[in-house]
């Protein structure tokens, strides 16, 4: 049952056609920041208001949705999420990768790879990867009119010649379709190969920033790096201590005031279905 | 006042399906979707390029056509669009008749490319498997798509349009209920 006095999907018509309008320039230009007028939604700005104003103006009655926070579909974000668009769309929502159609995520990519029926849509704080390298919008406006990403592969580079290799864990920089330097949101290091050629459209809202842009499907995605330094993927070098997974992004838990840590699976649902799967081989 | 036959029967839901279409549309450059939205827009007008002007255009969106009064007083009553006789003022631009040159149309610049028009071009029918090869972002590898009653030249106006990326414009190309989309995106080779 749908809540009372909303418009289907909480905001009215003209946002959502704004909204729209921006979405298709955003995919005609892969990776480019496109300006929209981000509504007040009823939470704060740094809660996902720009990823849930995207799913708002794609979301229709049939879809199935799946809201993830750094992969987890149990934490206060992802539930309140889902109950907001149960609450003002009566949609279905889901736990289960496989079965969404759009799947809304703060800081992770799920491990299962997404199809070409799935919309993964990304919640970012800040999009502009040139921000803490240049403060002026202006000015970084220019630089992406110009494709000159000097800057970021100036920082990458004093990195090296600081520490030896490239520190960044999470939000690592992508050139897409060879064009566009983008921030993939929050997302760790590691997610980054599976944003490269995915089969699902994926579509990134900024809120309190006021920018939407998107990566079509299979669309070369490539993270910045240097010959003589190639981009690694960043993962814990353990087993999930739940599904025993040496695959997939895992979380560090601390168990005991004794130093006793713990590695589990980021991806709840993966983990999930992994530990039933010898279940249901045995039966 | 002559009779104006309605908009979308449910304009909340079928604005949202229509869009859907076409992002997907836009999303795999080439692959043909349908409109599923029962509407009867006066002739010219398809039922795709009226769902896509219904589900897109508003009073933020002025709009150059060629589709004669009757149409524009549709749209001008179900969008609340303005009408504009200058087509590089246009957000939209709906070709019914004779396309316009590419080159007449917005194309916005280096810094908001964004602002680049989408030109609506309504076509005498899409096929898809065979004619143009479709290749860029949204494209595995390839997709065919057969435009009947394409612009002469089209490909080589395109061609040009592909060279100012990311500045450009973006068409959707309509055939009775059915829309296939050209992001400026993308790259066309005769078949």
């Amino acid at each position: 049952m749908t809540e009372a006095g909303y418009n289907f999907a909480y905001l009215d018509e003209a946002t959502k056609r704004m909204i729209r309008r921006a979405i298709l320039k955003a995919v005609a230009i892969p990776g480019h920041q496109i300006p929209f007028g981000a509504r007040e939604m009823p939470l704060p700005y740094g809660w996902g208001t720009g990823g849930i104003q995207v799913t708002a103006s794609i979301l229709g009655p049939n879809d199935v949705l799946k809201v993830i926070d750094q992969g987890a579909d149990d934490t206060t974000n992802a539930v309140s999420i889902r109950r907001f668009f149960t609450r003002v769309a009566g949609i279905a929502t889901t736990e289960v990768t496989g079965e969404a159609s759009i799947i809304q995520t703060r800081h992770r990519i799920p491990e299962k790879p997404l199809t070409e029926n799935q919309i993964l849509v990304y919640q970012v704080p800040q999009p502009e990867p040139l921000f803490r390298l240049e403060p002026h919008r202006a000015e970084t406006r220019r630089l992406h009119a110009l494709a000159d990403y000097g800057l970021m592969h100036v920082r990458l580079y004093e990195d090296i010649a600081r520490l030896g290799h490239i520190a960044k864990a999470y939000d690592y920089p992508v050139m897409v379709n060879e064009r566009y330097l983008m921030s993939p949101s929050p997302i760790p290091a590691f997610d980054n190969p599976k944003m490269h050629q995915m089969a699902a459209l994926q579509l990134f809202g900024a809120g309190r920033e006021k920018r939407i842009y998107a990566v079509p499907p299979y669309t070369p995605v490539r993270s910045l790096d240097f010959e003589d330094h190639p981009f690694r993927p960043i993962r814990a070098p353990h087993a999930c201590a739940i599904c025993g997974s040496t695959t997939s992004y895992l979380d560090e838990l601390v168990t005991d005031d004794a130093g006793g840590r713990a590695f589990i699976c980021s991806d709840t649902d993966y983990c999930q279905e992994r530990q039933q799967a010898p279940k249901a081989a045995a039966e | 006042m002559t009779h104006l036959s309605p908009g979308f029967a449910d304009p909340v839901l079928d604005a949202q399906a229509s869009f859907r279409a076409i992002l997907e549309a836009m999303s795999r450059p080439g692959r043909i979707q349908r409109i599923e939205a029962r509407i009867t827009p006066p002739a010219p007008l398809c039922t795709a390029a009226a769902a896509a002007l219904l589900s897109l255009a508003d009073a933020d969106t002025p709009l150059w056509l060629d589709a004669g009064d009757t149409v524009a007083e549709w749209l001008r009553f179900h969008c609340g669009t303005p009408i504009t006789p200058e087509i590089g003022a246009a957000r939209f631009a709906l070709a019914c008749g004779t396309a316009p040159s590419l080159e007449v149309l917005d194309v916005g610049t280096d810094e908001d490319p964004q602002l680049g028009a989408t030109l609506i071009l309504q076509v005498a029918g899409l096929v898809a498997g065979d004619g143009w090869r479709l290749t860029g972002p949204g494209i595995q590898h390839e997709h065919r798509l057969r435009v009947l009653g394409a612009p002469a030249d089209f490909t080589a106006a395109w061609a040009r349009n592909h060279t100012l990326f990311p500045r450009g414009i973006d068409v959707l190309l309509c055939a009775g209920d059915s829309i296939a989309a050209l992001p400026r995106s993308v790259t066309i080779a005769e078949g």
